[in-house]
């Protein structure tokens, strides 16, 4: 059973997936601000796997730590960029990326 | 680090984070006295806010800045960090003196807006003392989220709400990027902590730690808005009310600068070469594209943006250049940097008509008619920002140039002294409008005391620098040089500075 032997490069490899899957996400959304606050969620959450893949891999705690602490500033974030969100639609009553857009060059 | 100091935990060695302490503490008493006294307050708690922020000074310069690591090597104090936490704290100061007379006029006046900037200011704090990546990432995180609420702040007002949604954004993005970049160092290396981070890669170099390196530089870069990852600056600063670009363009990039001294010369040193490429080449997109992209710009405030890119640009020279010289003029070039900038803020809040702030170049028109002192005021300044040599803004190029002459960046220091003559003519263009088109309306003429000081402060230092600037460059050599010693199994100066032929 040699193939479902799930090792550290299988972690990392799923990790990158999701972190380029984020950024692209947020780079070749045109639609909706929401989406672009779930693809930064899903960045955060890539580096989480990293950090617990490693953790484990080396025996060291730190890693773990280290992604308690992510979760929770990511809980903050997500609060105020929502909030920032909510502010936005009352000026402007839409939250269309295309519609972020009075201040050019 | 051994084990007895993983255990040991004693309050006495928590002196080197007094100031920090103190903050935090004084913001939450602060924050109940807001809640309880509501949106009236907010004078109250401004003058409160600049108070803390002195005594913090206070506690700062009473500490012994030898260098000391607490709290399991989380947390640093030497004397770059004393020295550039004291640039943070006046930076802190004289934004929000700055801002109390705006926040009314501008009916944004709520007790949160002095707290929110006494935060970010902890945050800052915190990360020119990490020593370890958690340390760096919260300090980071603490900065941003107060900064991200601030530029939002003026609630009824678009392009308010669209800045901090920018910032919010490109924000979230970078500090993703630079956890990337941490969780592969935490992997390669096997720790977080800046020493041992520093002595693992001295003699253990994989492409991972390489990687992570990268990422990590990139999520930095993008808090000093170096070119690649410059393009919020120009949006946020004309977005955000003008008292919060003011605290933009003052103090976050200082903090920053500093952590990415620290992170390039202690954890990072033994991959000079590897990074050098990378500050090279951002340092010289900064200054380009700073001088370039200010010649169009009619907003002054979105001109402001692109001259910090361009001065982030010249201050990454003396990173580039390395060594204790080096640093020494990115110090002093920062702490210029910051008076010029609180200044010409200074005078940017003062461009009122009728009630309503404006900020186009053209509203200058005719200000030596209108408002002689302001004109002549920012006339000053303007030729500081532009390198005219009696004035301070002249020896802070002159240092970083000298620097990087002297480490052989030819190409750096010739393209920045081109694109700082480039630059010169935004800078020249305000004061021909100024002096010599015809008048426009008149300002609102009320400036509060608090303004009239820190504007007044700023231009008697950059006019009497060239009387004495020895303890100014003193403090920062003896900053600057502090980072590399202690450090021999590392870097020395030498090693370092032979790397970047």
């Amino acid at each position: 059973m040699e193939f479902f032997d799930i090792g550290l490069s299988h972690y990392l490899t799923l990790a990158a997936m999701l972190f380029t899957l984020g950024v692209f996400g947020i780079f070749l959304n045109r639609k909706n601000v929401i989406i672009i606050l779930m693809c930064i969620e899903l960045m955060l959450l890539a580096v989480n796997i990293n950090f617990v893949a490693f953790s484990a891999h080396l025996g060291d705690l730190t890693g773990q730590v280290f992604t308690l602490f992510i979760l929770t500033v990511a809980a903050a974030e997500a609060a105020i960029g929502l909030a920032i969100l909510v502010v936005f639609f009352r000026n402007k009553g839409s939250i269309a990326v295309e519609d972020i857009s009075s201040m050019k060059g | 680090m051994n084990n007895e100091a993983m255990t040991s935990f004693d309050f006495s060695s928590l002196g080197a984070i007094l100031p920090e302490l103190f903050l935090a503490v004084a913001g939450l008493v602060l924050l109940v006295a807001g809640v309880l006294r509501g949106d009236k307050s907010t004078n109250f708690i401004g003058g409160a806010v600049i108070w803390c922020l002195g005594i913090a000074a206070f506690i700062l310069i009473g500490l012994e800045w030898d260098r000391v690591s607490i709290l399991n090597g989380m947390f640093v104090m030497d004397p770059f960090a004393g020295f550039m936490k004291v640039l943070v704290i006046g930076g802190l100061i004289a934004s929000v003196a700055l801002s109390m007379q705006y926040l009314h006029q501008d009916y944004i006046a709520r007790f949160e807006y002095p707290i929110l900037v006494l935060f970010s200011g902890i945050g800052m704090m915190l990360m020119i003392s990490a020593h370890d990546m958690l340390a760096l990432y919260v300090g980071l995180e603490l900065q941003s989220l107060a900064l991200y609420v601030l530029a939002s702040i003026r609630r009824d007002h678009i392009k308010s709400a669209e800045s901090g949604m920018k910032y919010f954004v490109l924000g979230a993005i970078s500090s993703g990027i630079l956890l990337f970049g941490i969780s592969l160092l935490y992997g390669y290396a096997g720790t977080t902590n800046f020493a041992i981070l520093g002595d693992t890669l001295s003699h253990n170099m994989s492409l991972g730690v390489i990687i992570g390196l990268v990422f990590v530089l990139a999520g930095v870069a993008f808090k000093i808005s170096a070119v690649p990852f410059h393009m919020w600056t120009p949006d946020v600063y004309e977005g955000a009310p003008a008292s919060v670009t003011a605290l933009f363009a003052i103090v976050p990039k200082v903090a920053a600068m500093a952590l990415l001294i620290r992170l390039l010369f202690e954890p990072f040193a033994a991959l000079q070469s590897e990074w050098f490429q990378i500050i090279w080449f951002i340092a010289l997109a900064s200054m380009v594209l700073g001088a370039f992209a200010g010649l169009a710009q009619n907003n002054i405030k979105r001109l402001m943006a692109y001259s910090s890119i361009g001065n982030m640009g010249y201050a990454l020279i003396g990173v580039a250049a390395s060594g204790a010289m080096g640093i020494t003029a990115v110090i002093v070039y920062l702490a210029i940097y910051m008076a010029m900038t609180a200044g010409v803020f200074g005078v940017i809040l003062c461009m009122r008509r009728d009630g309503n702030a404006v900020e186009n170049i053209d509203d200058l028109a005719g200000l030596s008619k209108n408002a002689p002192k302001l004109a002549y005021i920012l006339a000053i300044l303007m030729f500081s920002m532009a390198g005219i040599p009696p004035l301070a803004g002249f020896f802070g190029k002159f240092l970083i140039f000298q620097s990087a002459v002297e480490s052989g960046l030819y190409t750096l220091a010739i393209l920045g002294i081109i694109s700082s003559v480039v630059a010169a003519y935004y800078y020249l263009r305000i004061i021909k409008v100024m002096f010599f088109d015809e008048p426009a309306d008149k300002f609102d003429a009320e400036i509060s005391l608090s303004r009239k000081l820190v504007i007044g402060l700023s231009v008697i230092g950059v006019i009497f620098f060239i009387v004495n600037p020895s303890p100014l460059i003193d403090q920062s050599r003896i900053a600057a040089s502090s980072l590399f010693s202690g450090l021999d199994d590392v870097a020395t100066p030498d090693t370092a500075e032979n790397n970047t032929q």
